[in-house]
């Protein structure tokens, strides 16, 4: 393809864009098939995203400052919450880690691309399209569908035009996720430089591996059930309605058999970041690499046979409920042989506490707090108690936001030298992660006393005895929204004035990206394989 | 590097939030409710027993996380050991969380049993989730026969914040469920429209509704009282407006409730014959439409177009009386609108009916009860 063979030391990447036939501003975004720019547009996009699910969040926590009505109907919150959700996980946080994975998997097995580059292209320019169609239905009639994102039947059959939309826009949602993964697997297996055995590719790699077989298992069994959903909408099928001898629970097995995997499509890539990160900033090897790959596969194979903990009060029998209880607990084996890892990682290291790290040590204690909560749930008696409440909330947002997201910011602060070539501002990143945590914990530690005290969840308006908390909540929702504003300028401020980075910024760093290349990263890397001898075998 | 007034300002607010958070928990709600049964005290000591655990294993990992941040930094000068692995620890580590594991299912499964047992109950009540309220069949037992339909009874005012809010405020209904108490309650459920979930936090109790199907669950109350919960399954629009609420009375209560209850059933039992004056019709036909109507329809008749049609001269409402009644007994399928033929008697269509045809802009003459019944299937 490319005629020209890059030297290192080459300065914006925006040079290289004549390398494709020519294309300068906004279809040379349109055509590429580089790995770096589609990481950048998926990573932007999910910015974006992150924006958009935001601000619905914050309609959220005002309407929810007080007892009453008083912003939003009743309708029009269901509406927020369902999307507020759809947009968060298809939106940006699954949109977040593909990119991480279009730019540092090629330059950490020692690639010079995806290997099916113009597919890679396709995958993410599903997306806005997607996005577009899950936002366009707020304007039809009815509005967008306010089933929460769980889409249970049959209440989505009550639903208007909206719902259609929504149900197409996952349709290319689980399309744009299948080809990505298809593309990942194909490139991990199959590219590597040569001496770049399975077992000593970084972690992230193998997390990202393991999580794209996640992906090409569920995302159909996600597109079959809202197939089913709009059938039964319009063709009269009665898959989900008793009516016609369907059965409204058989959406809920189907739906969960995708979204418990789904969890941790989202978890294991923020695994993987980690992974990368605490070595780094510890100077110290990751301890337990071997049971690190196999505790990450141990936690995909169980979380096929875990979906039914979603549904302990849907009234299934005694047997099916302990299996399901025993088996949820199992995963905290491998989850907690991870935690131990990174924890002896971290013992008797030589630690400093940049950016990336302290979002790392966020992640680590705030996952595990939502582990242990997950655990809690996992007990059938008392999640028929939490069931459907803020304790819920609390808990998914500790691994969503706690887990996930802090760890794509870790990511973000420790590969945005080598993506830019410039060194953000260390100080303002301290103060996002400071504000982030507080608030953070401000938002949703709260919840955890709201779900006890028995506060359903997606309801807009709530009983009296609830309001402390909720206030509480809604100041730190705002306090975080203020927060990631600060986060949107310091990387700004990084790409358009940061000061030069060096190779290796971070002295711990040993991944190829690190060692083999420049910084910034030239447009195409590694169009030979770089020779590995200086890697010692484990 | 973070400057030392940035750090010291970040560590005196999480002190400051430290604080403020757990002198107010002290305050207010923030544990499960006071239990009103046994299983519901038994969950809450295995929740307890659970977080104890948990607290414990995250004091001690985080111990060595924080010890670690504290003793090996780079700022002091300490240097990298480079061990990576450790075969006796990882398997230590692998093995105690799965025995802590053993420890907490035993007792779980103890209590997930007693609570699937529904058997030998004393009395047996259908719940059925209905958009956007409760009804409830006592189907066994003493009071078998009695049927009643449970409400929200917070006014709209105070929910749109033009009245002050009461002390139950979104926790109160027009009708009870009334029961025994140390009496074994079964309770039956399932939906007329989609998924609900019952739920009485002080009973350890909750049950999803689903429509077609029927499910159960129980509870055994252990003191007097009223009792409080909500929908917890999202539900549609008004899913934060259909609250469960259970007075707990005496077992001598309970009988005298059973046939006052009974009498005043035969007495309202409206005859479908009797002749009504479009006045009394019409009263009785705005107390209905407040309670079934309003959410949608809204008190101005003007509705909440799209989803919601206005009635306020509505085609149906303002055109034959037919169409209107078909509307009102069999709603419109796939819309929120429900069929109101099997909550509702005669009287009460033909005066809700008699309302809408009469009120705002509307002037289209009553419809008697005989008139709803003879369009009944």
């Amino acid at each position: 393809m490319s005629s020209v063979v890059d030297s290192y030391g080459h300065g914006h990447a925006h040079d290289y864009g004549d390398h494709h036939g020519g294309y300068g501003g906004i279809m040379r975004w349109i055509t590429t098939t580089n790995h770096k720019d589609i990481g950048t547009m998926y990573l932007w996009f999910s910015f974006l995203m992150f924006g958009v699910g935001g601000i619905m969040a914050l309609i959220i926590r005002a309407e929810l400052f007080s007892p009453g009505l008083q912003f939003v109907n009743p309708d029009f919150f269901n509406q927020l919450t369902t999307m507020h959700g759809l947009i968060m996980i298809f939106g940006a946080i699954m949109p977040a880690f593909v990119g991480f994975a279009n730019w540092q998997i090629p330059m950490m097995i020692g690639a010079p691309d995806m290997a099916f580059a113009r597919l890679n292209n396709w995958s993410f320019w599903l997306l806005p399209f997607a996005a577009t169609l899950l936002i366009l239905s707020f304007l039809m009639p009815g509005g967008a569908p306010g089933v929460g994102w769980t889409m249970y039947a049959p209440l989505t059959v009550q639903m208007g035009m909206g719902m259609d939309f929504t149900i197409f826009a996952v349709h290319l949602l689980g399309m744009s996720s299948i080809l990505g993964a298809i593309n990942i697997i194909t490139t991990i297996l199959n590219l590597r430089a040569p001496g770049m055995t399975l077992l000593r590719m970084p972690l992230f790699v193998w997390t990202w591996l393991i999580t794209a077989y996640l992906l090409l298992a569920v995302m159909p069994v996600l597109a079959g059930a809202v197939t089913m959903t709009l059938t039964d909408r319009h063709f009269g099928t009665t898959f989900f309605n008793a009516a016609g001898g369907g059965d409204p629970v058989l959406y809920q097995h189907i739906f969960w058999f995708f979204g418990h995997p789904e969890v941790y499509v989202v978890a294991l890539p923020a695994f993987g970041v980690i992974s990368q990160v605490i070595p780094a900033f510890s100077r110290k090897p990751l301890f337990g690499y071997a049971s690190m790959v196999y505790a990450t596969s141990a936690i995909a194979i169980i979380s096929f046979i875990v979906w039914a903990h979603h549904m302990y009060t849907t009234g299934m029998p005694v047997t099916g409920q302990l299996f399901f209880m025993y088996a949820t607990m199992l995963i905290a084996v491998p989850t907690g042989v991870k935690v131990f890892n990174w924890v002896a990682t971290m013992w008797k290291g030589s630690l400093s506490f940049e950016t990336p790290m302290l979002f790392a040590i966020g992640f680590l204690f705030m996952f595990t707090l939502g582990g242990f909560t997950g655990l809690v749930l996992a007990v059938v008696p008392v999640d028929i108690q939490l069931q459907d409440t803020y304790y819920v909330v609390a808990h998914f947002h500790y691994v969503m936001v706690a887990g996930a997201l802090f760890a794509a910011f870790a990511g973000i602060y420790f590969w945005l030298p080598k993506w830019t070539g410039k060194m953000y501002d260390e100080t303002l990143g301290k103060i996002h992660f400071w504000l982030t945590l507080i608030f953070f914990n401000m938002i949703f530690f709260v919840q955890h006393f709201l779900g006890l005290a028995g506060m359903p969840r997606r309801i807009p308006d709530y009983p009296l005895m609830f309001e402390t908390w909720n206030k509480i909540s809604s100041l730190g929702a705002a306090g975080m929204g203020l927060a990631q504003l600060l986060f949107l300028y310091i990387v700004v401020k990084c790409i358009r004035s940061g000061a030069p980075a060096p190779q290796k910024p971070w002295e711990g760093a040993d991944s190829l990206e690190w060692t083999h290349l420049p910084t910034p990263v030239p447009y195409h890397s590694f169009e030979t394989p770089p020779v590995l001898k200086w890697l010692s075998l484990p | 590097m973070a400057s030392k007034p940035a750090r010291s300002i970040a560590a005196w607010a999480a002190v400051f939030l430290g604080l403020t958070f757990s002198g107010l928990a002290l305050a207010l709600e923030w544990n499960l409710q006071p239990a009103a049964s046994q299983l519901a005290a038994e969950i809450q000591d295995l929740h307890e027993y659970v977080m104890f655990l948990c607290t414990a294993i995250f004091v001690g990992v985080f111990g060595f996380m924080f010890w670690s941040v504290y003793a090996h930094r780079k700022s002091k000068g300490h240097q990298a050991e480079e061990f990576h692995e450790n075969t006796t620890v990882e398997m230590l580590w692998t093995v105690i969380p799965a025995i802590i594991l053993v420890i907490i299912a035993w007792p779980a499964t103890r209590v997930v049993v007693a609570q699937k047992d529904t058997t030998a109950a004393d009395l047996t009540i259908k719940v059925t989730g209905i958009q956007w309220k409760w009804a409830y069949d006592y189907l066994k037992g003493e009071g078998e026969g009695i049927s009643l339909i449970s409400t929200l009874a917070t006014s709209r005012e105070q929910i749109e914040g033009r009245q002050a809010k009461g002390e139950h405020y979104l926790l109160e209904v027009d009708n009870e469920l009334v029961v025994p108490v140390n009496r074994k309650i079964r309770v039956i459920t399932t939906a007329a429209d989609v998924i609900h979930s019952w739920w009485v936090p002080a009973f350890g109790a909750k049950q999803d509704a689903i429509p077609g199907f029927l499910r159960d669950t129980w509870f055994r109350a252990d003191k007097t009282g009223v009792f409080r919960g909500q929908c917890a399954e999202l539900c549609g629009k008004e899913h934060g407006f259909m609250p469960v609420v259970v007075r707990v009375v005496s077992q001598e209560d309970y009988s005298k409730w059973v046939g006052d209850k009974k009498r005043a059933l035969v007495v309202q039992a409206d005859g479908p014959n009797k002749k009504w004056s479009p006045e009394d019709l019409k009263a009785r036909g705005e107390k209905v439409y407040a309670a079934n109507c309003v959410a949608c329809h809204q008190a101005s008749g003007k509705g909440m177009p799209p989803a919601f049609p206005p009635l306020d001269g509505s085609k149906i409402a303002t055109g034959a009386k037919p169409e209107h009644i078909d509307m009102v007994l069999n709603g419109k399928p796939n819309t929120a609108m429900a069929a109101f033929g099997k909550q509702l008697s005669d009287t009460e269509i033909a005066a809700v009916i008699s309302y809408e045809r009469n009120s705002w802009g509307n002037k289209a003459g009553e419809v008697q009860p005989a008139e709803v019944k003879a369009r009944r299937k």
